[in-house]
């Protein structure tokens, strides 16, 4: 801590600097994709009692990819910025490659490393510091329950 | 001030074993007694003295223990009927918390009602005091209706009365809400509702931690407490009503110590009011709940109501001049349950950034969602003082609070 942080009381924790990155604050002010979506062909609602967060998941799948992803709702900077940096991942995606990419960002907040080294999460390593605060992990991954909810194995 | 009165929250805090912890390398600053308060070593020890020395069922054996648990027990019952000023302690019913006891009265009492009856109740109500209501009126067709706020964020009295006629048969409401931190005019509503005759049943979970509380005075017909609101343990609370009400009521579950007489045909109850506590009871729980109570009589809730409203004048004045920071409920008046959002930091993001730094604070909905719908925000923090909060942990509050703004970046 340096003095004028010590002056203000100011912080001294590199896990929750690590958790309140800048791309999720700004992912969290701006969502990406937080809109209506045109021909529709999923949707879910899912939330969590606990802290009030919902997440509603819009996907249009034509021939197996992803071809326009969307969502709304309301909670925390942490469950907003997961799927907002969720939703710019998927679109284009095939629903295998989707769901290959959810595999790894859960096993990532799970505390695997390897998942976290993994270059296929891209900016969603951003989110790897949520591992850290195990009551936070359900709100990273609200969006990609509902993913697993529309297109996973069990839909 | 009378000095002796006066509260000396070094000395109060000495008390709390827990308070001298530290939580992620911060000392702990505990501001959520609302969810649920912290326990003084006079009620640890008065929990491990009666299982270390006195422990037995009750009411059974013949055996020497069996009558010191027994008077344990019972002892515990009479103390606690005195500490809300109930004349009677066969009127006092030992339940497993407030939410408890207003299902007992939803099921046993409700049980009289029908479709085309009406209940009564208001939008600040904990889901306690709504739910078991709501399970009754698909049982029998009771209509349920909610009083709402006045913009300051009070219980609007005027709605209660045009909402009370005559098929009114219950009005319930909490005595001290645990969002907004007003107390409601409970004798005002309770005579309300006798005039239409109506019964009125008020959720004290709130109240009897903070305030001398006199249900005789307060004119109500029902009572409904926890023990671990108010320095006592989880697992018990008490439902206190009228004996010509409880005497009518049937039982609630049954079992044994309930019954006077069991036939394979039928059973006959136990007088009041061990009709409502079937099976063996929370005895420990009892005696530390007895032990909360004589607590908060020898520090004196004169100086314990002192002491909070100083605090919560103090904890306003330093909270509401942040820039960014909004209370629900009103400033003035209020108890120490403070509600709030600030800035653009969700809740959830807030309590997160606080118990980094030892602050202990809740997000959410404080089980009142109807409330929070009702304002139109999905979730606020809640930090709650008591009686061994400090000045010193208002200010922690204060400087965590800048540091989540730092971590935000500031707002717009
Ligand atoms: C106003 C109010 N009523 C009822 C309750 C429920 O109390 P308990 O969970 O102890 O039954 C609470 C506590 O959360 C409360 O604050």
């Amino acid at each position: 801590m340096n003095d004028s942080q010590a002056a203000h009381g100011g912080l001294d924790d590199a896990e929750l600097s690590q958790l309140y990155q800048e791309v999720i604050l700004d992912h969290y002010r701006s969502p990406r994709n937080k809109r209506e979506l045109e021909e529709t062909t999923h949707t879910v609602t899912m939330n969590n009692p606990l802290c009030g967060d919902v997440i509603d998941l819009l996907l249009q799948v034509k021939g197996g990819r992803i071809a326009d992803v969307s969502f709304q709702g309301k909670g925390c900077s942490i469950s907003q910025a997961s799927a907002s940096m969720m939703t710019e991942r998927l679109k284009g995606q095939s629903v295998d490659e989707a769901l290959a990419l959810s595999g790894t960002f859960t096993r990532m907040l799970h505390g695997d490393p390897e998942a976290a080294g993994s270059t296929e999460l891209g900016d969603l390593r951003a989110l790897a510091g949520v591992a850290k605060f195990p009551v936070r992990v359900k709100c990273a991954l609200l969006a990609w329950n509902c993913l697993q909810e529309l297109v996973g194995p069990e839909a | 001030m009378n000095t002796t009165l006066a509260l000396d929250v070094d000395r109060v805090r000495a008390d709390f074993p827990i308070l001298s912890r530290e939580v992620h390398g911060k000392p702990l600053v505990y501001l959520d007694s609302a969810a649920s308060s912290q326990k003084p070593s006079q009620v640890i020890q008065a929990m491990s003295d009666y299982l270390e020395m006195h422990h037995s069922n009750v009411h059974r054996g013949a055996h020497e223990l069996s009558v010191e648990a027994t008077d344990a027990y019972e002892g515990a019952r009479e103390r606690l009927s005195r500490f809300i000023g109930a004349q009677d302690p066969s009127e006092f019913v030992f339940t497993r918390g407030t939410t408890e006891s207003i299902n007992l009265v939803a099921y046993s009492w409700g049980a009289g009602l029908e479709a085309g009856d009406e209940i009564v109740l208001t939008v600040m109500e904990h889901h306690s005091n709504i739910v078991p209501w709501q399970l009754l009126a698909e049982r029998s067709g009771v209509t349920l209706k909610f009083a709402g706020l006045t913009p300051e964020g009070r219980l609007d009295v005027d709605h209660v009365r045009s909402l009370i006629g005559p098929s009114t048969r219950l009005v319930g409401l909490t005595h001290v809400s645990n969002s907004l931190g007003v107390t409601n005019p409970v004798t005002e509503v309770a005579r309300l509702a006798h005039e239409v005759g109506a019964l009125c049943l008020v959720d004290g979970a709130q109240a009897v931690p903070h305030k001398p509380v006199d249900v005789g005075a307060l004119e109500c017909d029902f009572y409904a407490f926890s023990a671990h609101k108010m320095c006592g343990p989880t697992g018990i609370g008490a439902l206190w009503a009228r004996r010509e009400l409880l005497e009518a009521m049937p039982p609630f579950q049954g079992g044994g110590e309930m019954i006077s007489e069991v036939k394979l045909e039928r059973s006959k109850w136990a007088a009041i009011p061990h009709k409502f506590e079937a099976g063996t009871p929370a005895i420990a729980e009892a005696v530390g709940f007895g032990a909360a109570a004589d607590y908060l009589t020898s520090v004196g809730f004169e100086g314990i109501v002192a002491h909070e409203a100083d605090l919560t004048s103090y904890a306003l004045d330093r909270l509401l001049a942040l820039d960014g920071f909004e209370l629900f409920g009103p400033s003035t008046d209020r108890l120490g349950v403070l509600s709030f959002r600030y800035g653009d930091i969700h809740a959830h993001d807030l309590a997160t950034i606080l118990d980094r730094q030892g602050v202990a604070i809740r997000a959410g909905h404080h089980c009142n969602q109807p409330l929070m719908d009702y304002l139109g925000v999905d979730a606020t923090a809640r930090a709650s003082l008591y009686l061994y909060t400090s000045r010193g942990e208002i200010d922690a509050l204060v400087d965590a609070l800048h540091v989540a703004r730092d971590l935000f970046g500031g707002f717009e």
